[in-house]
Order: C-alpha cells, then sequence, then structure tokens
C-alpha cells in the first residue's frame, strides 16, 4: 500500500498577536482614483475585479480623485463630518458614562465613523436599514434626537424601548433603523424579505442589511445572499470588515476566499470592496448600489474594509488580543482626520473651525446628555414603571400574563 | 483539595480531560488564544496546540454540525456556544441530528458530544445574554442535560459529559461563574472561597449523572432547584424561617426522582423554582411527577415559583428573576396551605 502523508489541520493565525509586531503587508492598497467605476447596469461577470480591489476616493494629500468621487455641495460635506464628530463625541461621553455606571454596556464606533455617517445619506425616507451594533451614524445622519439615544443608554423613562433591550439596540422604523435584537445575522435575511415586499407590492422602497466580518459566518448570511440573488430583490449587503470579532481576526470567518466581497459571487451578486475609511467612497459606492436597486437591477453587496479602533464593547481589553500598536499601523488611516484634510484642502474648512466644531458639538451632546441625565440612568431617577415589563408581549395582554402581572401587585 | 471558582473548574476539567485523552478538542468562539469571553478555556490552547483548542467562526450551527462530525469519527469534541441564547441556530443540529444518531441508526452512528454554554441572567444581559432554554433540551429525547451549581460539581458533571455515550447539553449558569450568588444583588458580591464546594480535587473524578444532591437538609418543604436558583434557594430557606429540604438536581436527564419522592414523602410539601420562565418550563414536568409519585403524602399543592412569561427585560431584570424574597413568600405561603 501506498504510505500517505498525515493530514494536518489548518487553523488561520493574525498577522500578529500581542507583544508582536502589527503586519498589514497582506492588504494591498491601490491608489486613490485608480480603480474603474462601471456603470449600474454592468454585467456581473464583467466587474468581478472590484470584489478584490479597494475603491478609494481620498488620497494622501486629501484630494478626492478618480471616477468615484462624488459630486456633492460643500454643505453636504460638512454636514457629513458633523455627523462623524458628532458621533465621535457621543461614543466618547457614552463610554465615560458606561465607566461611571450610569449604564451597563456601551459598543463605540471609533474608526468605523465614516461607515455608517456616510451610507446615512444613500437611502431615502422610507426606505430601510436592518442594522447591527455598530451603525448608530444610521441615526446621526437621519436627524434622529440623540436624546432618545443617550435616553436608550440609560434606560430611562425616555428610552423608547422602555429598558427593555441592553443599550445600543435602538429602534426606528420611522428613521429607516429596524429593530436591532443583539443576535447576530438574523437581520439578513429579514431585509431581504422586506425588500421583496416592496418588489411584490411594486412600489420603489429599497432596503440595505448590515453585518461584521464575524457575523457573515452565520447561516443566515449566505442564505440572504441566495434569496436576494434568486429574487433580484431591492437590497445592499454592507459587510463591515473591520478586522476583529471579538478576539477572533477575520480570517476565521474568511476562510480561504480572498475577501469578503466575494462572497456575492456565488450567487451572481455584483459586488464592491470599499475603503470603509473614506466618507466619499462609501457614499459613492453606496449611491452605485442604491441606484441599481432602484432601477431593478437586484442586488450588490459591499464590502467595507476598516480597522475596529477600540474594543468590541465594555467588556473586552483588546490588549489581551491584539497589539495596541497596531491601529497605527492600519494603513487607511483615520476617517474623520482624512476628511477634515480633504476639506481644508478644498477651502471650506480650517483646523481653527475644526477645533471650535469639535468643542461646539462635545458641548451639545453633553447638553443633551444633562438632559437625559435629568429622567434618569441605569441607577437612579425614573425608569419605566415594572408593570410595563408584560407589556408587549403580545399585541392584547392574555389572562396568564395578567395574572402575572397582578401577582406582582399591578 | 484547591479552591476554585466554577470557571477555574471548568477550564481544569477541560484541562485534565486534554491531558487524559488526546482525543479530546475544544472549540467555539473567541475560546483559542483569548481563552473565551468568560475566560473558561484560558491556557488551554497554549498548553495542547491549536489543533486541540481553537477559536471557529461565528456559526452555532456550524460548531455543533462539525462536532457532530467529529464525534462521528470517534474523537472527543468539548464545543462552547457563548451564550445560551445564541443556540437556536445550532438547534437543528442538536435536536434532529445529534439527538436521534443513535435511535434512527439503531446504534450504528453514535453522537458523543459535549455543547457547553452560559445560560441565566442577572448581569444585565437584557432580551439575548440571559435565558434559561433548559426545557428546550429536556423536551428532547435522546439528550442528556446538566445544570451544575458549584465548582466541585461542574468539573465532575464535565468530566462524566465527556465519558457519557450521549450527547450532552452542559449549561453553565453564568451568574455563579464568579461567586455563589444568592440572589441579593445589592448586596456585596460573594466569592467562592469560603464556599465549601469550591473545594476541587485538581485531579481526574467525575460525578454521576442522574444522580441529586440534598444541599440543605429540611424537613418543612421540599425545594427543587438547579443552577443560580439552589443558592437563591438556600438564602429564602434561611429568611423565612421555613425548614426547606433544598434539593439540587445537577442533572435535568437523567432525573433523580428517586431523590425526590424520598424528599417530598418525608416533608409533605414541594416548591419547584427556575428561573426560566413558567409555562412550559422543567418546572411543569417536575410538578406533574411528584403529583404522580406523592399524590397521597401531598399537604399542598406543588408550587413553582420561576421567570415570569415575559422575554428577560434588561432594566427589570430583578423583578423578572425570582430572588430570595418571592421564593421565601412561597415557602411561607406553601406552609399556610
Amino acid at each position: 500500500m501506498e504510505k500517505r502523508t498525515p493530514l494536518v489541520l489548518t487553523v488561520p493565525q493574525p498577522g500578529a498577536r500581542p507583544g508582536e509586531t502589527p503586519d498589514f503587508s497582506w492588504m494591498d492598497v491601490p491608489a486613490a482614483g485608480s480603480v474603474r467605476r462601471p456603470p449600474v447596469d454592468a454585467d456581473q461577470s464583467e466587474i468581478r475585479d472590484l470584489a478584490f480591489t479597494l475603491i478609494r476616493v481620498l488620497d494622501d494629500e486629501g484630494r478626492a480623485v478618480g471616477p468615484w468621487a462624488p459630486d456633492l455641495p460643500d454643505e453636504a460635506l460638512l454636514t457629513g463630518l458633523r455627523h462623524m464628530l458628532t458621533l465621535r463625541a457621543y461614543d466618547a461621553r457614552m463610554l465615560t458614562a458606561q465607566r461611571q455606571s450610569k449604564t451597563s454596556f456601551y459598543m463605540q464606533h471609533v474608526g468605523e465613523e465614516a461607515i455608517s455617517c456616510a451610507f446615512s445619506q444613500v437611502l431615502d425616507a422610507g426606505d430601510m436599514n436592518y442594522p447591527y451594533y455598530r451603525q448608530a451614524g444610521l441615526l446621526i445622519g437621519r436627524d434622529y434626537p440623540l436624546i432618545k439615544m443617550v435616553n436608550q443608554i440609560y434606560s430611562n423613562t425616555g428610552d423608547p424601548n422602555k429598558g427593555r433591550q441592553v443599550p445600543v439596540c435602538y429602534s426606528s422604523l420611522e428613521h429607516g433603523f429596524f429593530s436591532h435584537s443583539a443576535n447576530l445575522g438574523t437581520q439578513c435575511t429579514q431585509a431581504v424579505g422586506w425588500a421583496m415586499a416592496s418588489a411584490i407590492m411594486g412600489d420603489t422602497k429599497i432596503a440595505a442589511f448590515w453585518i461584521g466580518d464575524g457575523a457573515t459566518a452565520e447561516g443566515d448570511f449566505p442564505t440572504s445572499l441566495l434569496f436576494a440573488s434568486t429574487y433580484n430583490a431591492p437590497v445592499i449587503i454592507n459587510v463591515v470588515n473591520n478586522q476583529w470579532a471579538i478576539s477572533t481576526f477575520q480570517g476565521i470567518a474568511r476562510g480561504g476566499s480572498d475577501t469578503f466581497a466575494a462572497r456575492g459571487h456565488g450567487y451572481g451578486i455584483p459586488s464592491l470592496r470599499v475603503d470603509g475609511n473614506d466618507y466619499l467612497a462609501v457614499f459613492a459606492a453606496g449611491k452605485w448600489a442604491a441606484e441599481r436597486a432602484r432601477l431593478n437591477l437586484g442586488p450588490t453587496l459591499i464590502e467595507y474594509v476598516t480597522y475596529r479602533g477600540g474594543a468590541h464593547s465594555t467588556t473586552d481589553d483588546p490588549s489581551a488580543y491584539r497589539p495596541a500598536s497596531e491601529v497605527s499601523a492600519w494603513p487607511l488611516g483615520e476617517p474623520i482626520a482624512r476628511f477634515k484634510q480633504y476639506l481644508i484642502a478644498k477651502g471650506i474648512w480650517s483646523e481653527e473651525r475644526h477645533t471650535q466644531a469639535e468643542a461646539e458639538i462635545l458641548a451639545e451632546v453633553i447638553a443633551v446628555q444633562k438632559e437625559a441625565e435629568a429622567i434618569g440612568t441605569l441607577h437612579s431617577g425614573d425608569r419605566p414603571s415594572v408593570s410595563t415589563m408584560f407589556e408587549d408581549v403580545y399585541a392584547e395582554m392574555p389572562p396568564h400574563l395578567v395574572r402575572q402581572r397582578q401577582q406582582m401587585g399591578f | 483539595m484547591v479552591q476554585m471558582t466554577m470557571v477555574e473548574a471548568i477550564r481544569n476539567a477541560l484541562d485534565v480531560a486534554m491531558g487524559r485523552d488526546d482525543r479530546v478538542v475544544v472549540f467555539g468562539q473567541d475560546v483559542g488564544y483569548f481563552g473565551g469571553v468568560f475566560r473558561c478555556t484560558v491556557g488551554l490552547q497554549q498548553k495542547y496546540g491549536k489543533t486541540r483548542c481553537f477559536d471557529t467562526p461565528i456559526s452555532e450551527q456550524g460548531i455543533v454540525g462539525t462536532a457532530i462530525g467529529m464525534a462521528s469519527y470517534g474523537i472527543k469534541p468539548v464545543a462552547e456556544i457563548q451564550f445560551a441564547d445564541y443556540v437556536y441556530p445550532a438547534y437543528d443540529q442538536i435536536v434532529s441530528e445529534a439527538a436521534r444518531m443513535r435511535y434512527r441508526s439503531a446504534g450504528d452512528a453514535i453522537c458523543p458530544i459535549v455543547v457547553r454554554m452560559p445560560t441565566g441572567g442577572g448581569i444585565l444581559g437584557g432580551l439575548t445574554h440571559s435565558q434559561s432554554p433548559e426545557a428546550l433540551f429536556t423536551h428532547i429525547p435522546g439528550l442528556k442535560v446538566v445544570i451544575p451549581s458549584n465548582p466541585q460539581d461542574a468539573k465532575g458533571l464535565l468530566l462524566q459529559a465527556i465519558e457519557e455515550p450521549d450527547p450532552v447539553i452542559f449549561l453553565e449558569p453564568k451568574r455563579i461563574y464568579n461567586g455563589p450568588f444568592d440572589g441579593h444583588h445589592d448586596r456585596p458580591v460573594k466569592p467562592w472561597k469560603a464556599h465549601p464546594l469550591s473545594e476541587v480535587d485538581p485531579g481526574y473524578y467525575t460525578t454521576p449523572f442522574g444522580k441529586a444532591a440534598i444541599h440543605r437538609e429540611g424537613s418543612a418543604v421540599t425545594v427543587l432547584a438547579y443552577g443560580t436558583m439552589v443558592h437563591v434557594c438556600e438564602a429564602a430557606a434561611e429568611e423565612s424561617g421555613v425548614d426547606a429540604e433544598v434539593i439540587d438536581l445537577r442533572t435535568l436527564l437523567p432525573l433523580d426522582l428517586d431523590t425526590i419522592v424520598q424528599s417530598v414523602k418525608k416533608t409533605g410539601r414541594c416548591a419547584v423554582v427556575h428561573e426560566a420562565t413558567l409555562t412550559s418550563g422543567f418546572g411543569a414536568e417536575l410538578a406533574a411527577l411528584v403529583q404522580a409519585e406523592c399524590f397521597y403524602h401531598l399537604e399542598a399543592p406543588v408550587t413553582r415559583i420561576c421567570g415570569w412569561d415575559t422575554p428577560y427585560p434588561y432594566v427589570h431584570e430583578w423583578s423578572y428573576f425570582p430572588g430570595p424574597a418571592r421564593v421565601a413568600a412561597a415557602l411561607t405561603e406553601i406552609m399556610e396551605a
């Protein structure tokens, strides 16, 4: 009998662990403006290269270059910056509030602000996002009242969710932000179903869903690609690849595939890979996908390549599983700094105005935070009545719950 | 004997199992380099290598499905689901495959897997980090269901689970990972050290399935509990002045009916306590068994003190949680019946 080689199990490893030197040499970063922008009705088979590159608009000198550079009025650009600064200030305040025990838990966006803030300008009123936990920019960008967000974090009587959900699980269908459950991946197929319903009814609304690199491993994700493909659903599939799923690097969820964008190809879905730290590239790619959806050209998958600048949440310490210096070695820079540089180069912004805006926005966020704290925080002040615990389990409270509520004294 | 927390006892059990049998493999989300979000697998990858303790993609169905395949090959997978609340994508693999494989093949194919998962609330986990889904598993023929209440049992039961010839759902009450929580959330956290059941034999031993422990002897009423609730019921007995006999079931399937019946025949009263929602909870099964087996010895109806029939609310978790005050009130009431 022939002698056979013993088999070996492969377990992918990240570029670096604590104590090692960060290594992003595997990342190919094409020059800004170098990637072509095909027409939205291009056949999927002709644009497969776009899943293996990086669509970038902002170059190192702060210029917007190439075919993907969007034509946005100055006012929209400054509003975009304002959204990102608001999100960053909000994150900083809520993180501190968690450390002060005003809430039990928080998840910040640092380093990923461009993605949800830019995309918030892509969909229209009436369209629907199915988010996960790191897309608060979608709410901020749609002028959702910040006070409601803080109230949700504090679980006080102003919390629209009546204190039932853990912090950051916002819900405002009115603002195109579907209720987030905190389970992973479940939103994918639901968004496709929402988009299918729009098509079934002959409506003009489109949907988008959001998922992180790690959660693409859930079966819901590939299943959603299949349904979107089969029914040509008007949906945008947003994969945020921030390199880390808690302690697990993205290679574990990606497997042998080169990119997450390439996942779309098996289903015939046009797929783009985008610099997620580039506000203009995110906006342009989102618009391209939205136009396809609106023209009945079906789904688009977009992978946003970014880096999670902070911890996964307030429950983990990233220095236990990745080098602390990795964030500074990240080759795509920092989204707010890059956008600021662009606005200054364009002559519509300055360092002085930026510093002033940061201070103003922080003051606004603090004012809202104080307003929320006047209502209550997790452990003090007004919280929703205990009797509300029994509401909304069903549209109409069944007898056994009425009985249980009475047992509690209500 | 070595003093250990639940986390340390579970880790030690895995360490001992991996050390004595190189077919034991441990995997799940964040369990490799990082050692698990609750730290139960810290150091195992370093000690036994990357192919015996490793991270998986975030796919519960993938984790359980591959565990089943490994068991079919003949190795011993111990899979971790990060929170019991996340197990549902794996439910088909557990229910339709793991639980029935022996039956459908008349023993040709078997499925000795262990699926560990943190269960229960009390950590401000809200709807999706607090659930107690044990009844979803006890309802399935072919599964064994374990819920330890202390470090000593956690280690012995986990080592026994790894020896079992059939699939084991191993539920770890996360609120008592680091201390014997008695439900008084407003009091300082008690550590495991100083608790007698935190004295753990560092070597190999197993705790048999289907053998309940009488956690507190008493004569007035039998209280059936498991996991965190064992400690809550102990506190309720002390605080109510009702001399309750608290039985720690340890394994729900197989169930130690003899110990239960013996105790109820002695006390004439029975209360069942669990954190999971009341309706169709495991308490319903226990109450039915007790009335069937002890009907003529009962001096009061069997009562259940459980989580309300709502999702586990975040801000009101202590109103949902069947704490010592609610249990004590029920014990007082059952004595008056």
